[in-house]
C-alpha cells in the first residue's frame, strides 16, 4: 500500500469537510468525558476508602452487638493487651427544657479515650477532650441549630439533666440520613445508669473500641475466634472490614454510575456509527474516482478509515480531558451523600481506560459502514445512481466484535460471566426488537398504504419504505435512544413513588415504643388527650431461639450442613401475641391460631421470610428461651407481611394465653394530624414517662425522601450525558435522512411544489418515524423497567404516566423539529443551486 | 494493437427477466488511433466504454487492453492497470471537490508513487489548458469548462497509454465545448495517445479517425472517416 499517498488524500479529502464530522466528535467527547468521569471519581473513592478506613472506624478494632459482650469472650479480647473504649449507644427521647420540645435522639455514652484516630470535632475544640470530666453532653450541631440551642443550655436525658458542653460537628458510626432523625449526644458512659434509660424494649448497642500494637495482625486474631464471636451474635470489624464494607455500601452507586457510562458510550457508539455512515455517503463519488483513477479498494479503504481514526483519537483525548474536569464536579453534586469528602484527584487508570474503551468503540462502530468504502465500484463515476453500496460480508466479524467488547465490558462492571451475558442479550433483544419493528413498518406501510389519502399524506408514508428509506436507522436509534431515556425516567419515578406512598393517606405517622406494661393505661389516656386514634397497641416480648427441628441451636451451629443462616438464628427475636391476624397480612399456609387452648401445643405464626432463614416447614417444632424460661411451639401458620403499612410487623406470633406472664413492653402507633400536635405530643410522653421513645415516622419520610431527591439529581446529573448524547443520535440520525430526501425535495420543488407542501410531506414522514420509534422506545422501557422493579429492586409498578407521555411528546416533536428544519436548508435554496450540487 | 474486444456480452439480470445490454461485440483500436463511439441512449455506449476502460467486467467474452488481459484481472489488478496506461474524461467532470485543482491533476501521479516532480508536471498541465492561475482554486470554484480543462489535464498527467472520454462536452455550451474540444485533440496529438470518444455529437465524432455506430447493443457500423471502410 501507498502509504505516504494514502495519509496525504486522507489529509486533502478531509480539509474541507471536517465539519461534517462535528456530530462525530462530540458524541465521543461526550460518551469518553462520561466513561473518564465516572471511573475517575470512582477511583477517588475507593482511594478514599483505603485511606480514611482507621479513622472513619476510629480504632483499630470494634467489638459489639445488641447486647452486653459476654464475660468469655471479654477474656479473649483482654489477651490482646490493647487500649479500650467502651460505648453504649441508645436510641432515646430527650427533651429541651430551655423550649420546653422534645427530640429523639442517639445517645453515645463513652469510656476511654475513643477516638484512637481522626477527630470528634467540636465547638469549642476543646469540648471533645472535657466533656466526659463531668455531667456534660456534645449535642449534634444541626439539632442544636434547629432548635435554636446554646453551649450552657440542658438537655434531659431520661431521669438526668445535662448542660450542653460543645456542639458536636462529627460524629462517629452515623451517616446522613441516621444523623437528622436521631442526632447524636455524647456523653460519658458513666453517667448512662442514672439516666434510666435501659428498660426492657429499649434499644442499645454495646461496641468495644480497641487500639492495638502496630505488630498485632487483628485479621488473623478475628479468624482465628470467628465462630466464637458469631455465636454470640457478636460483630467484630477490623480496619480491614470497615474497608470493605465501605466498598459494599458504596458498589450500587459505582454499578449505577457504570450504567450511565456504558449508556452514554453506547448512545455516542450510534451517533458514531451514523455520522459515519452519513460521511460516506457523501464520499462515494470522490472513492469512486479514486477507484477509478487506480487506487486499490483497500488504499481507498484506508483513506477514510485514517480520517475517522485521527479525529477519532483527537476527539477520545478531548474527551479524556473534558471528563477529568467534569470529575472535579462530581464529588459536588454527590456531597451529602458520602461520609467524608472525596478527594479530587485526576486518575490515570480512569483516563487510560477511558481512552482505550473510546478508541476500541469508535474504531468498532465506525468500522461498520467504513466496510462499505471496499465495494463503492468504479463505474459510479458513468453513472451517478443512488443503488446501495454493496455490504461487506467482514462487517458481521466487526458486528461480532461490537458484541464481544460490550459483553466484556458488562463483564469488568458485573464481574459476573451470567450476569454480562444476560445483559448483553437484553440490549441485542432490544436492537432486534426495533429493527423487526422497523421492518413490519415498511412492509405494513407498503401491504396496506392508503391509496385514497392526500397527495400530502401519500409522499410522507411512502418515504417509509420507498429505496434508500432510513426506517430501519432511524427507528432502531431513535427508538434505542428514547427507550432508555424512559427507562431512567420510570425507575426514578417508581423509587419516589413508593417512598411517597408510604406516607401518604390514612397511614399512621408516628409510633411509641418502650412503654412498661402499667403505664399501658396513661399512654392510652395521653393519645385520647390529643384526639388522636390508636391504631395499633400491641405488647412485645423478647426472646431467643433455643432450637428447633429436635435440636438445640448450639447444635445447629455446630452442623457445618445446615441451611438456616446464622443472622436468623442469632436474631434477638421480638414476638407479638394476637387474638386476629393483621388484615394486612396473607395467610399463605396453615390456620391461623389467635387463642391458645392451653394443652401441649402452642400453635405460632411465621412470616416466610423467617421461615425461609431457618429453612422450616409447617408444623415444625420451635423452642423459644424466653428470658430464662423455655417454651416450646409449633408452626401452625405461614403469613406474608405486608411491609408497606407503616405499623409494627412482626416475623413471630403467638397466640393468646401464652405470654401475658413475661416480662414484656408495649408499642403503640397512632397518627397526628400536624407538627405541632406531633411536638406536643411528644412533648407529654417524654414528662409522663421518659423510659419511653417517640418516633415520628413523618420526619424519617421527610429525611427519606431528601435522600430520594438527593438521589434523583444525582440520576438526572447523570442521565445529561445520556440524554445530550442521545440528541445528538437524534439529530445525526435525521441528518442521515436529510441526505437522502433532499434530491426529491428538490425535485418536488423544481416541478412546483410550493413551501408550505414540501413542509407537510417531510412533516408526515418524520411523525410517522417519531411515534413508531418513539412508542417502540417506550414500551421496550416499561419491560425492561417492570422487569427490574419486580426482580431487582422488589417494588411495586405503579408508574405515572405523564411523565412518559411527555418523554413521548418531546421525541416526536424532536423529530419533526429537526426533520423540518433539515427541510428548510432545501425548501430555503434555489433549486437550481441544489441540483447543481447533489 | 491496443484495445481488442472480442465476443463481448453484458447482461443484467432482474428478478425475472435477463437484459442484453452488450451483444456479441467486436472490434480493435490501433495505438494512436482517435475513435468515436456513437448511438442512442440505452444502445450500450457507456456499457462499452465502462468495460474497455477496466471499470467493469463483461459477462462474457475477452478484453486485451494495452497488451494485457482485464477480463481474468481481478478489481485491484484492473485498479493498477488503470493508473498506469489509462486517462478518463467524464461527462460531469468527476473532479474531487475537496482537492485544489492543482491536487486533481497531481493524483494520478501520486497513485503510481511519483510524487517527485509531480507537482512540476501538473503545473506545466494547468498552464497548457490555460488554468495556471487557478491551481489553487477547489472544484465549486470553478465553471463547467474550467472544471473540463482541469480534467482534461489530469487525464493526460499520467502519460496514459489509452484515453476514454465520456461526452466530453456534453455538460458544455457550444463555445466552451469547442474549445475543450480543440484542447482534448491537440494534446492527444502532443502525447500521441489513443483516444476512445463516447458522444452524441457527431460534430465531434466527425473529427475523430474512425467512427462505431452502436444500436440496441450491437456494433451496426464501424467506419473508418479517412479509408472510408465499413465492417
Amino acid at each position: 500500500m501507498n502509504w505516504s499517498l494514502i495519509i496525504k488524500t486522507a489529509f486533502r479529502d478531509s480539509r474541507k469537510d471536517r465539519s461534517k464530522l462535528v456530530l462525530f466528535m462530540s458524541s465521543i467527547i461526550l460518551g469518553v468525558a462520561a466513561l473518564v468521569a465516572i471511573n475517575s471519581f470512582n477511583d477517588n473513592l475507593v482511594r478514599d476508602i483505603e485511606l480514611q478506613s482507621k479513622s472513619l472506624l476510629g480504632a483499630d478494632m470494634t467489638v459489639g452487638g445488641n447486647r452486653p459482650i459476654p464475660d468469655s469472650l471479654l477474656m479473649s479480647l483482654d489477651s490482646l493487651n490493647a487500649e479500650q473504649s467502651t460505648e453504649i449507644e441508645l436510641f432515646s427521647m430527650s427533651f429541651l427544657p430551655s423550649i420546653e420540645q422534645s427530640q429523639f435522639v442517639r445517645i453515645k455514652a463513652l469510656t476511654g479515650d475513643f477516638p484512637y484516630y481522626g477527630n470528634l470535632l467540636t465547638e469549642p475544640a476543646s469540648a471533645s477532650n472535657t466533656y466526659k470530666s463531668g455531667v456534660y453532653a456534645l449535642v449534634d450541631d444541626g439539632m442544636m441549630l434547629q432548635y435554636g440551642l446554646e453551649v450552657g443550655d440542658s438537655i434531659k436525658l431520661g431521669e438526668l439533666m445535662f448542660p450542653i458542653h460543645g456542639r458536636l460537628l462529627t460524629s462517629f458510626g452515623s451517616v446522613g440520613a441516621g444523623t437528622s432523625f436521631a442526632p447524636p449526644i455524647y456523653i460519658a458512659g458513666k453517667h448512662i445508669p442514672a439516666t434510666d434509660l435501659i428498660q426492657p424494649g429499649s434499644l442499645v448497642n454495646y461496641t468495644n473500641y480497641y487500639k492495638v500494637d502496630n505488630g498485632t495482625n487483628l485479621d488473623e486474631w478475628k479468624r482465628a475466634r470467628r465462630e466464637r464471636f458469631r455465636n454470640s451474635a457478636i460483630r467484630v470489624t477490623t480496619v480491614e472490614d470497615q474497608r470493605e464494607n465501605l466498598e459494599r455500601a458504596f458498589s450500587n452507586l459505582n454499578d449505577f454510575l457504570n450504567i450511565v457510562a456504558l449508556i452514554s458510550l453506547l448512545l455516542a457508539c450510534i451517533s458514531v456509527a451514523s455520522s459515519v455512515l452519513i460521511y460516506v455517503k457523501t464520499k462515494v463519488q470522490s472513492i469512486a474516482i479514486l477507484r477509478c483513477l487506480g487506487m486499490k479498494s483497500e488504499e481507498a479503504f484506508m483513506v477514510y478509515f485514517l480520517q475517522i481514526f485521527a479525529l477519532g483519537i483527537l476527539s477520545v483525548i478531548l474527551g479524556v480531558a473534558l471528563g477529568s474536569i467534569i470529575q472535579v464536579v462530581l464529588p459536588i453534586v454527590l456531597k451529602g451523600f458520602l461520609p467524608y469528602e472525596v478527594t479530587m484527584s485526576v486518575s490515570l487508570p480512569a483516563m487510560i481506560k477511558g481512552f482505550v474503551m473510546g478508541i476500541l468503540s469508535t474504531t468498532l462502530f465506525a468500522l461498520g459502514p467504513l466496510l462499505s468504502v471496499r465495494n463503492i465500484s468504479p463505474l459510479k463515476t458513468l453513472r451517478i445512481s443512488d443503488d446501495p453500496v454493496k455490504t461487506d460480508p467482514l462487517r458481521w466479524l466487526v458486528y461480532g466484535m461490537i458484541v464481544l467488547s460490550i459483553a466484556g465490558f458488562l463483564y469488568s462492571l458485573t464481574k459476573s460471566v451470567s450476569d454480562a451475558v444476560v445483559s448483553t442479550i437484553g440490549i441485542l433483544v432490544a436492537f432486534l426488537v426495533l429493527f423487526m419493528v422497523a421492518k413490519f413498518v415498511t412492509w405494513a406501510t407498503r401491504k396496506y398504504f392508503p391509496k385514497k389519502a392526500s397527495f400530502v399524506l401519500r409522499q410522507g408514508l411512502s418515504n417509509l419504505y420507498r429505496p434508500n428509506n432510513q426506517t430501519q436507522t432511524l427507528i432502531v436509534s431513535i427508538g434505542l435512544g428514547s427507550g432508555i431515556l424512559t427507562l431512567l425516567f420510570i425507575l426514578q419515578g417508581l423509587i419516589l413513588a413508593n417512598v411517597e406512598d408510604m406516607g401518604a393517606g390514612n397511614q399512621p405517622n408516628m409510633i411509641v415504643f418502650g412503654i412498661e406494661n402499667d403505664q399501658d393505661a396513661e399512654m392510652q389516656s395521653i393519645t385520647k388527650s390529643f384526639d388522636m386514634p390508636i391504631i395499633q397497641n400491641v405488647p412485645v416480648v423478647t426472646m431467643e431461639l433455643a432450637g428447633w427441628q429436635g435440636k438445640t441451636k448450639k447444635e445447629w451451629l455446630r452442623d457445618t450442613t445446615r441451611t438456616a443462616s446464622r443472622r436468623t438464628i442469632n436474631r434477638e427475636a421480638r414476638v407479638s401475641y394476637r387474638a386476629e391476624m393483621d388484615e394486612d397480612d396473607e395467610l399463605i399456609a396453615g390456620t391461623y391460631t389467635g387463642v391458645h387452648d392451653g394443652g401441649d401445643s402452642i400453635l405460632i405464626s411465621l412470616d416466610q421470610r423467617y421461615m425461609d432463614g431457618l429453612d422450616l416447614e409447617l408444623g415444625d417444632e420451635l423452642v423459644w428461651n424466653v428470658q430464662g424460661t423455655l417454651i416450646k411451639s409449633y408452626v401452625g401458620s405461614i403469613r406474608k407481611i405486608n411491609f408497606r403499612k407503616l405499623t409494627s410487623r412482626f416475623f413471630i406470633l403467638f397466640p393468646t394465653g401464652v405470654l401475658e406472664a413475661a416480662p414484656q413492653f408495649r408499642i403503640l402507633v397512632t397518627k397526628s394530624p400536624s407538627k405541632q400536635v406531633t411536638a406536643d405530643f411528644r412533648n407529654a410522653v417524654v414528662k409522663a414517662m421518659p423510659n419511653a421513645s417517640v418516633i415520628d415516622l413523618g420526619s424519617i419520610l421527610s429525611t427519606l425522601n431528601d435522600i430520594i431527591t438527593k438521589v434523583s439529581y444525582v440520576i438526572k446529573f447523570m442521565a445529561g450525558f445520556s440524554i445530550l448524547i442521545g440528541l445528538i443520535v437524534l439529530i445525526s440520525s435525521l441528518f442521515l435522512s436529510k441526505f437522502q430526501r433532499i434530491r426529491e425535495s428538490v425535485l418536488l420543488r423544481t416541478l412546483g411544489a410550493v413551501e408550505k407542501k414540501i413542509y407537510r410531506i417531510n412533516a408526515v414522514e418524520y411523525a410517522a418515524l417519531g411515534i413508531l420509534s418513539a412508542l417502540t422506545g417506550i414500551i421496550l422501557a416499561l419491560v425492561g423497567s417492570y422487569l427490574l422493579a419486580k426482580f431487582v429492586f422488589e417494588l411495586e409498578f405503579n408508574i405515572s404516566w405523564w411523565p412518559i407521555l411527555g418523554i413521548f411528546i418531546f421525541i416526536v416533536a424532536l423529530t419533526v423539529a429537526i426533520g423540518l428544519w433539515n427541510s428548510r436548508d432545501v425548501v430555503k435554496r434555489s433549486p437550481l443551486e441544489i441540483l447543481r450540487n447533489v | 494493437m491496443i484495445l481488442e474486444a472480442k465476443e463481448i456480452f453484458k447482461t443484467y439480470k432482474s428478478v425475472n427477466k435477463e437484459l442484453t445490454v452488450l451483444d456479441n461485440i467486436n472490434f480493435h483500436v490501433e495505438k494512436g488511433e482517435i475513435v468515436a463511439i456513437v448511438g442512442p441512449s440505452g444502445s450500450g455506449k457507456t456499457t462499452l466504454l465502462g468495460l474497455c476502460a477496466g471499470l467493469d467486467s463483461p459477462t462474457s467474452g475477452a478484453l486485451q487492453l494495452a497488451g494485457e488481459g482485464i477480463s481474468q484481472m481481478n478489481e485491484n489488478e484492473k485498479a493498477d492497470l488503470r493508473n498506469r496506461k489509462v486517462g478518463f474524461i467524464f461527462q460531469n467532470f468527476q473532479l474531487l471537490p475537496t482537492l485544489t485543482a492543482l491536487e486533481n491533476v497531481m493524483i494520478p501521479l501520486e497513485l503510481q508513487g511519483r510524487p517527485k516532480g509531480a507537482e512540476a508536471k501538473a503545473l506545466d498541465l494547468l498552464e497548457r489548458v490555460g488554468l495556471g492561475g487557478r491551481s489553487h482554486h477547489y472544484p465549486s470554484q470553478l465553471s463547467g469548462g474550467e472544471m473540463q480543462r482541469v480534467s482534461l489535464a489530469r487525464a493526460f498527467s499520467n502519460d496514459p497509454e489509452i484515453l476514454f472520454a465520456d461526452e466530453p462536452t456534453g455538460n458544455l455550451d457550444e463555445e466552451t465545448g469547442l474549445i475543450v474540444e480543440n484542447l482534448l485533440f491537440d494534446l492527444n496529438k502532443e502525447k500521441q495517445t489513443t483516444l476512445i470518444i463516447v458522444t452524441h455529437d457527431l460534430d465531434l465524432a466527425n473529427k475523430t479517425d474512425r467512427i462505431i455506430k452502436l444500436k440496441g447493443g450491437k456494433i451496426v457500423s464501424d467506419q473508418s472517416i479517412k479509408s472510408s471502410s465499413t465492417i
